[in-house]
């Protein structure tokens, strides 16, 4: 019993909060950019099918929207988490930023949210019952939801990022919103967004690759699959550049806002100019200095401002200056952390990028009698997407450590001050559970979805017209 | 009439947007063991709210989002309160909205049955949990004069919160098989009917006294006209049932719902959440809002979006107004 007790007075709130947040976060968003990319993909899908009735098209939309589907029903339950945890777990921040912060996710919910979820409605169950073109209107509708809905949210992370638009009532204790332009254009925002949305693109596109190699591997469907095949690769490539392009720009937005996020991402730890960028490094265990790395020159400066030999600021230099604008403590965030995440987010993306570019050589003729192999890496090729895109994220909330919101509030400050570390040990083994079991029949429905294949979808239509009783679609 | 009051009337209207749409949704799930006799039965039953359910459960998000942005004081006390109950709904509504999605792309009896579970248990608990904790937001809680919640779960589950629960859960059971009778047709019609004349009575008995109770803790005179009319339209809803006008019965259930709501949203003000601990330490419209410009913004954001909302929703139930029956449903599922 005393043993039991002392147990319980050892959960912090704090750290067993940090943990929740990580796990439903990085959860969530493992759903979040097939959402993001596939609306667009399946839009464009039914869009050609619309105009062409061409069939392969709407077997394409049908196959690829029910991926689409099962996806995102799991986007749209973690989702809620998101939006209460702020609340449960972060009151205390929530009360000093709510009156900045509360703003774009209002917004969300009144200009995306009611968006997103009644065309979906309106999609899934309007085939047939509504004309080819209102229903195509309605997937629009729903990719508008979804990419205003990631607009939003994007622009309350940036505020957390940089804040901007706001200044601090130090009788309230608060920040106060001043100038809502300002928190919508963060110039974290405006990069981020391409950045994610691209990312996005590419992983769907990934996806559709990976469907359509299974099929091609087995030689069925050939005729809709190989188009997906190309369609895919061709997203996945364009939507790659496009990350690369904007992961730039958010860069260099990135070295202008918050510096030692991008010491903390190269563990560079003297000022240099002109600065190299290591590939690979080892250093002393306590992390203070390197003793082996792989480098190439200058890229580092490039990276960050764009000429061969500028100067980059080093993590001593920042933690110094931040001592002595915020007082004492430490700065730095977990440097390893950091350093490996933003490596592995960039390494995995050009994979991704090199797999699709061979797999749009390899098929430039029209010719898909390929060996196994090559399908089989087209096949476990899709992930590296999504990882590139959940490590990236990791750097990005990771690298803004110790802050909640930078220069403003540490996260250790955020904490809600009313709830034990039983109450939130109890919520993370929920979760855990919860999102465990939900993963593993996730798997397998999309597993299942994809083997069934495209033709039975548009089979079931047949002999459904709009005065028949029996519904096109239903649960 | 200043922006806190404005935003106080907005909060309110989301929630009772939610109460009125994702309620018959909630009644829907806790029917499927009274009402569905076969997997075709509840199959009918699912697809009455098939293309809305999701539609509906948003109202919820948009609630909590707008409570953060115009009064995050009330937010963070109410939410890191309320922690463990709002968890089990959370996990309820997860459960719930995926056995929607993944009950009929598995072929077994058990398959199905399990996520006809999942549905049920996932419609009834959020029923029940927010009539507890919509309750005891009217009746405050123990906050400290830093606003901290310091009960716990079970400082919740007091009488007047539990009774609070109860009528929601039979409230939203009846609400949801009036909305049968009136998607439906056949045989699962009549037994909808059926089973909402004696949810009505349990409902009307247990919404009557807790609505006294809170007239009698919290007298106004909007209060009592407020709690006049929903006891009227709940007892007029029950006599609509009974004559088989069940387009009647489901207005006056709608109309119960917003002014029970309402009644409890006038008790409460001008406090969003009193503290019982000691009266100053209460979080009011005033101490617990966002500034004036924060409000001002949001007033425009909804200005011009809660009516465009309301018009494409609307065109949505209109699109899926057809009635139900064992006939519409296919052999597969999407």
């Amino acid at each position: 019993m005393h043993v039991a007790h002392h147990m319980l007075a050892g959960l912090d709130p704090l750290t067993l909060s940090r943990w929740q947040f990580g796990l439903t976060t990085v959860y969530h968003f493992l759903f979040v950019p097939l959402t993001i990319g596939m609306v667009l993909l399946v839009a464009i899908m039914q869009t050609v099918w619309t105009r062409t009735n061409d069939e392969k098209y709407l077997k394409m939309t049908k196959l690829f929207g029910k991926i689409f589907l099962i996806n995102f029903a799991m986007g749209v339950v973690t989702g809620i988490v998101q939006e209460f945890q702020f609340g449960m777990n972060w009151s205390d921040y929530s009360r000093f930023v709510g009156d900045v912060f509360g703003a774009p996710l209002a917004m969300e919910g009144l200009l995306a949210f009611f968006f997103e979820s009644t065309f979906i409605g309106l999609w899934i169950f309007g085939w047939g019952r509504l004309s080819k073109k209102v229903h195509l209107l309605t997937i629009w509708v729903t990719t508008l939801g979804v990419w205003l809905s990631a607009y939003f949210i994007l622009a309350a992370n940036a505020f957390m990022q940089h804040p901007v638009g706001f200044v601090i009532d130090h009788a309230k204790n608060r920040a106060e919103l001043t100038d809502i332009g300002a928190v919508l254009t963060n110039i974290v925002a405006v990069n981020q967004f391409p950045h994610t949305v691209t990312a996005s693109i590419m992983f769907a596109g990934g996806v559709m690759v990976a469907v359509a190699a299974y099929h091609i591997k087995r030689n069925q469907y050939l005729e809709s699959m190989t188009k997906s095949l190309r369609y895919g690769l061709w997203a996945s490539l364009l939507g790659g550049i496009g990350t690369i392009v904007s992961g730039d720009g958010l860069g260099l937005a990135m070295v202008q806002t918050q510096p030692m996020k991008m010491a903390a991402a190269e563990a560079l730890y003297r000022t240099s100019a002109p600065a190299s960028f290591s590939i690979f490094s080892w250093g002393t265990p306590d992390g203070s200095s390197e003793i082996f790395s792989i480098r190439i020159p200058n890229l580092l400066s490039f990276l960050s401002t764009h000429t061969l030999d500028g100067k980059v600021e080093g993590l001593n230099d920042l933690q110094a200056q931040y001592v002595h604008l915020y007082g004492p403590g430490n700065y730095m965030p977990i440097i390893w952390l950091t350093y490996w995440a933003f490596r592995w987010m960039i390494g995995l993306g050009l994979v991704g990028i090199l797999v699709s570019v061979v797999g749009l050589f390899l098929t430039r003729k029209g010719n898909f009698s390929l060996p196994r192999w090559v399908w089989n890496v087209a096949i476990w090729a899709s992930p590296l997407a999504l990882l590139a895109i959940s490590v990236g994220w990791t750097f990005t909330e990771m690298g803004r450590q110790p802050w909640i919101v930078f220069s403003l509030m540490k996260t250790a400050d955020g904490v809600s001050p009313g709830i034990t570390g039983l109450d939130v040990l109890i919520s993370l083994i929920v979760f855990t559970l919860i999102y465990g079991a939900l993963a593993v029949v996730e798997f397998g429905l999309l597993r299942k979805a994809v083997a069934a294949g495209p033709d039975v979808l548009v089979a079931t239509d047949e002999g459904t017209d709009e005065e028949s009783d029996v519904l096109a679609v239903a649960y | 009439m200043q922006l806190n009051e404005i935003w106080f009337l907005i909060v309110g209207f989301l929630f009772i947007g939610y109460f009125v749409l994702d309620g018959f949704d909630f009644g829907v799930g806790m029917s499927l063991p009274f009402l569905g006799k076969d997997d075709t039965d509840r199959r009918v039953l699912i697809n009455t709210i098939g293309p809305v359910w999701d539609l509906n459960e948003t109202w919820v998000l948009v609630a909590g989002a707008s409570l953060f942005a115009s009064f995050p004081e009330w937010y963070a006390s109410l939410f890191s309160g309320f922690y463990l109950a709002l968890l089990l709904i959370l996990a309820a509504l997860i459960v719930r909205g995926v056995a929607f999605e993944y009950r009929g792309k598995g072929e077994t009896a058990r398959w199905k049955k399990t996520f006809d579970w999942m549905i049920t248990i996932g419609s009834a608990l959020p029923a029940l949990l927010w009539g507890v904790a919509f309750a005891n937001i009217v009746n405050g809680v123990p906050l400290n004069a830093q606003h901290v919640y310091t009960g716990n779960l079970f400082t919740l589950l007091n009488p007047y919160g539990l009774l609070g629960g109860l009528v929601t859960l039979t409230l939203f059971f009846t609400h949801g098989l009036i909305f049968i009778t009136l998607k439906t047709e056949g045989e699962i019609k009549d037994r909808a009917r059926q089973l909402a004349k004696k949810a009505g009575y349990v409902t009307t008995v247990l919404a009557a006294s807790f609505l006294l109770w809170t007239l009698f803790a919290h007298f106004s005179m909007f209060g009592l006209v407020l709690t006049a009319i929903a006891a009227l339209s709940l007892i007029a809803a029950q006599a609509a049932n009974f004559a088989n006008r069940e387009g009647w019965a489901f207005t006056l259930l709608v109309l119960t719902i917003i002014t029970a709501v309402g009644a409890l949203f006038s008790a409460l003000y001008p406090n969003v959440l009193p503290s019982t601990t000691d009266p100053a330490f209460s979080l009011t419209i005033q101490n617990a809002s966002s500034s004036q410009y924060t409000l001002t913004v949001m007033s425009w954001v909804a200005a011009f979006m809660v009516p465009f909302v309301i018009a494409y929703q609307t065109w949505t139930y209109w699109v899926f107004r057809k009635r139900i029956s064992r006939k519409s449903i296919p052999a597969g599922s999407h």
